[in-house]
């Protein structure tokens, strides 16, 4: 009994002992519970708030609404039009491979596009929408509509997609649209910010120019979704904003006409306002549909257009090198008399051809013009007279002056990222770059507009624009202005310009200005003598409109349209004397070696506004090919001219 | 000297009434109130099915508690063994022709209810050790005959949970029985080598279990590395508890559950729910009335007179919070998933059950708690 006392004794210390052993264990346990509480709960509840909204919360960007381009008149040239889509979320669909399956069916998707899709899908995120197809016809929405009930997951939805009304008439200056590549994510920070599956960016043209002005702000729904990913409501809607509308100089009606003028032609036209450099027209033929490229264009279409000889997607009038021709005549008389090398009353006996240094150089006409004045040389493009001009003028006298006009320089700087430069030959250049010394045969080229000299025809356009406003500096603009200089503002500012000649500018303020560079200097005067540019602008006028003259068979006599202009035919295969005895015809010769048609102009004549250079390429004679498009345009031009003014002078008030 | 003075018994309903263990009593009672809630939340603020039958079985069960609270200390001792062994036959029954449910055989199908022998055996191996060592001297616990025979007691139905396979009701089986061998006076030694055994066979553990538990495993240790698989729970649990904050998200606000993020809310990750929506302060009470509720039983057994009761209330107090530290530091990343109820908080009959058995026979202990037991 009291062993056994002792004993159980002994057992309830134990058992009392271990009891507390455990409950300080507890004790221990508990506060690492509230601590890792305190830890979750207290110090890292920002962290987990951040993860429960993240789990909670999801975006859905909508693609933002593009900007649209408009001509001077308020005319959409680049649009958005309404077309129906399909979109599926993967996310949402419970038997994904039946439901596309149904849809191939449902709306003939071949396997290519089909194969396409199921790619596509397997690159994004399951959440993110699924463009089946871009642009359903009326037919397919139809149809999608009446089987919806059995497409669980697929939607039909309203969209916005890039429009061009005037398909191929616009493309060279706008370029197009299409889905954004992964280079142009990289490339732009602020396309990948607003992208979403589907959208469309600028790829060329005044669409890549402006992509950041014209892409717009996404809408964003904020939804809550449970675990599933199901929506379970929509929690703050962002309205998305319009990219902004980009108003162009140009005139739909006039770049219509060019586009019909060069139908099945290969060339350009170009027409500027001569006092604002505002470009009118800027055509590029042949173009394309650029509404191929919004949706993705198919094999057979792009094949259609790369392998087109006449070399569609080339803007050729900003990229496209050309020799001038008998163009170039002009402004080869005014540096002439600029630099007192001849004057208007030199004369040259033309005898259809000139020898120097045992070569043989021709006249376009065999027979010879006779006895020429510069005044007539000009008129009936005497080669000869050139020669010998060019002979004493030089080609780095030439040069300075085609540089002050704008030959061998960019036109619109960096708005048109694959504008080139061209090239105006100089003995310099020459040394430099081949390597060898100027040889004076090739100033006697020059000086007709052949050899190494290569412009693009919006550079021949400014360079006509420039001599047709009295010889002053103008920066050619493709983009409309906010503020508008009035005609007569700008004709004031050229008489002011030409008071304060850079002789009578004290040399101070000369220094200050090139040190400070304050602007570019509109309107200045790129000539020594008034009386030089008068007297070549008025050899165009004979040119075109009296006997003898080159293009006198395209000229109107209505002074209303009434335009000067000068031709230009430019050789692209050197001819040699058996060819020269054939005299073939135009329609005789292959297609690739026959001669390239130019022509520029400015009118109308008595009060002139707009200058116009054209170019058909391969189309022969100047005076045949490119000069009755000119008549033409300017009919058209001068009837333009009073609603341009009007919309001009609405603008100021 | 030492004279034994009998206990007669002979008191009346109302003695007995009173000398109920009333703090223990309002303890289980708030915590079935607050799971009340806490399950409508789970059924997304309606009162559905899981709500519904939720409460149905507290108050049922805490009236079986009151109910069985009468029986004499005396009749846990003397069934001690049967209870044991009825839960043993069981257990085995179930392996043979249990219900399976998500790849595990557990259940028998009672009509009324589906039961879980496993959750009894927490409490029947617990009543079954204390009355093996009631009688037992200090000097023969010790002794290989002594140990073999509690260690087959224990082992029996480690075994048979396991097979099912449910690792986390044989582990809590486990350590509430190793609890009690350890306040029996087992030597500490036999403790120390059996944890090195223990630590060393681990490896060879690893590979008898099933895959995912064996995921589970990896998943504590790198929850990230696959964030939807099998680290999922823990993450969103983690996620829920965290952005709960100081006061929580609000009654029926807990973004993580209606949303349905939160794995098994009913059940396992009950805590999850109540903690993202009351917060640091609503989880510390709730553990506050749980501390109160296993010092409650541990003060009880101090005052019980006889090994049996005392060697029950100290085994149930810690196997009460084994329970609830296993599966507050589970939902807490502090441990591995297994599967383990909060003892009356989380859905589940059985669960819910056995934790009132265990209540009773504390109330009983508490009622008599002079009776001597020979």
């Amino acid at each position: 009994m009291i062993s056994g006392g002792d004993l159980g004794f002994k057992k309830l210390h134990t058992i009392n002992r271990r009891m507390f052993i455990i409950s300080a264990a507890k004790a221990v346990v508990f506060a690492g519970i509230v601590a890792r509480l305190f830890s979750l709960q207290i110090n890292e509840n920002k962290k987990y708030l951040t993860l429960s909204d993240k789990n909670r919360l999801r975006e859905w960007r909508l693609p933002p609404v593009r900007g649209e381009f408009l001509d001077y008149f308020g005319n959409i040239i680049a649009g958005n039009l309404k077309v129906y889509q399909l979109h599926v979320v993967p996310e949402q669909v419970e038997n994904f491979k039946y439901l596309m399956i149904r849809l191939k069916e449902i709306l003939q998707l071949d396997d290519d596009k089909f194969s396409k899709i199921i790619k596509k899908k397997n690159t994004q995120k399951p959440w993110e929408t699924l463009i089946i197809s871009e642009n359903l016809s009326w037919d397919q929405f139809s149809k999608i509509n009446f089987y919806l009930h059995e497409l669980v997951g697929a939607k039909p939805v309203l969209s916005l997609a890039r429009n061009y009304p005037y398909k191929e008439v616009f493309t060279h200056v706008l370029g197009y649209v299409s889905q954004a590549s992964s280079n142009d994510l990289i490339n732009n920070e602020i396309i990948k910010r607003s992208h979403v599956p589907g959208l469309k960016v600028g790829k060329v043209g005044l669409e890549k120019t402006f992509e950041n002005d014209l892409i717009g702000v996404n809408g964003v729904q904020r939804y809550e979704v449970n675990a599933y990913g199901k929506r379970i409501n929509e929690l703050d809607h962002e309205k998305g904003q319009k990219g902004k509308n980009i108003k162009l100089t140009v005139d739909a009606e006039i770049q219509k006409l060019s586009n019909e003028l060069l139908a099945e032609r290969s060339g350009s036209i170009n027409i500027m306002d001569i006092y604002t450099g505002e470009i009118i027209a800027m055509h590029s033929s042949p173009s394309f549909d650029p509404n191929l490229f919004v949706y993705g264009i198919s094999q057979e279409e792009w094949k259609l257009i790369t392998e087109n000889p006449l070399k569609p997607l080339i803007n050729k009038s900003i990229s496209g090198l050309y020799s001038p021709g008998s163009t170039i005549k002009p402004l080869v008389a005014l540096s002439a008399l600029e630099n007192d090398v001849i004057s208007p009353n030199f004369k040259v006996r033309c005898k259809g051809k000139m020898e120097m240094y045992g070569q043989t150089y021709h006249c376009w006409k065999e027979k010879g013009h006779g006895v020429m004045s510069l005044r007539n040389a000009i008129k009936q493009s005497c080669d000869v007279y050139f020669y010998e001009t060019s002979r004493k003028l030089g080609v780095d006298r030439l040069n300075s002056t085609a540089s002050k006009f704008g030959l061998g320089n960019t036109v619109l700087k960096s708005v048109l990222i694959d504008e080139k430069k061209g090239l105006f030959p100089s003995t310099k250049w020459k040394k430099n770059n081949l390597g060898t010394g100027w040889v004076l045969g090739e100033t006697l080229l020059t000086g007709i507009g052949q050899g190494y000299i290569q412009i693009t025809p919006l550079q021949l356009c400014l360079m006509t624009a420039q001599l047709a406003n009295g010889g002053f500096k103008i920066y050619p603009k493709i983009e409309a202005d906010k503020k508008q200089e009035t005609y007569k503002s700008i004709k004031y500012k050229m008489a002011q310009n030409l008071l304060n000649k850079e002789e009578n500018i004290s040399p101070i303020k000369k220094v200050g200005e090139k040190l400070f560079k304050i602007g570019e200097k509109k309107y200045t005067p790129l000539f020594r003598n008034p009386e030089n540019v008068k007297f070549v602008l008025e050899a165009m006028f004979g040119s075109t409109n009296e006997i003898m003259g080159t293009s006198y068979s395209s000229r109107i006599e209505d002074t209303k349209y009434q335009f000067a202009g000068k031709t230009g035919t430019v050789q692209i295969k050197k001819i040699t004397e058996s060819e020269r005895e054939l005299d073939l015809k135009t329609s005789q010769i292959p297609y690739e070696d026959r001669d390239h048609a130019l022509y520029i102009a400015f009118g109308p004549y008595k009060n002139p506004r707009y200058a116009v250079s054209i170019i058909v390429e391969h189309g022969g004679a100047g005076s045949a090919t490119a000069a009755p498009l000119a008549k033409k345009l300017f009919k058209l031009i001068v009837d333009r001219h009073e609603l341009r003014e009007k919309i001009k002078n609405q603008k100021l008030t | 000297m030492y004279q034994e003075i009998t206990y007669s018994g002979q008191t009346t309903f109302f003695q007995k009434l009173r000398s109920f263990d009333f703090i223990l009593l309002i303890c289980i009672f708030s915590i079935g109130i607050i799971s009340s809630f806490s399950m409508y939340s789970t059924d997304g603020g309606e009162l559905l099915y899981h709500t519904k039958s939720h409460i149905l079985r507290f108050l049922i069960f805490f009236s079986l508690m009151i109910a069985l609270s009468f029986l004499n200390i005396r009749f846990w001792h003397v069934i001690g063994y049967l209870f044991y062994a009825i839960c043993l036959a069981l257990l085995i029954w179930v392996s043979l022709y249990g219900i399976t449910a998500s790849g595990s055989q557990r259940w028998i199908n009672l009509y009324l209810i589906n039961l879980q022998p496993s959750e009894l055996m927490k409490i029947a191996i617990i009543v079954c050790l204390a009355k093996y060592y009631h009688r037992s001297q200090i000097s023969d616990v010790n002794r290989i005959k002594n140990i073999l025979i509690p260690i087959t007691i224990l082992v029996l139905p480690i075994l048979l949970v396991a097979s099912q396979p449910d690792l986390g009701t044989s582990i809590l089986i486990a350590l509430s029985g190793l609890v009690v061998l350890w306040l029996a006076g087992l030597n500490i030694k036999y403790f120390i080598y059996s944890s090195l055994v223990f630590i060393i066979s681990i490896p060879f553990v690893i590979s008898f279990l099933e895959p995912y538990q064996k995921l589970r495993i990896l998943t504590f240790f790198n929850p990230d590395k696959d964030p939807l698989g099998a680290g999922y729970q823990i993450i969103q649990s983690k996620i829920a508890i965290g952005s709960g904050g100081l006061t929580g998200k609000g009654f029926l606000k807990g973004t993580q559950n209606y949303l349905e993020f939160l794995p098994e809310k009913h059940t396992d990750f009950i805590f999850t729910l109540f903690s993202e929506e009351h917060g640091f302060i609503g989880s510390v009470l709730l553990l506050l009335i749980y501390a109160i509720m296993v010092f409650r039983i541990l003060k009880i057994g101090s005052i019980s007179r006889s090994f049996f009761a005392k060697l029950f209330c100290y085994g149930f107090s810690s196997a009460i919070f084994i329970y609830i530290s296993v599966n507050m530091s589970m939902v807490l990343g502090l441990v591995p998933i297994v599967g383990s109820p909060l003892p009356i908080m989380s859905y589940g009959g059985s669960s819910m059950l056995a934790t009132m058995i265990g209540f009773s026979v504390v109330m009983s202990s508490k009622i008599y708690q002079r009776q001597l037991i020979s």
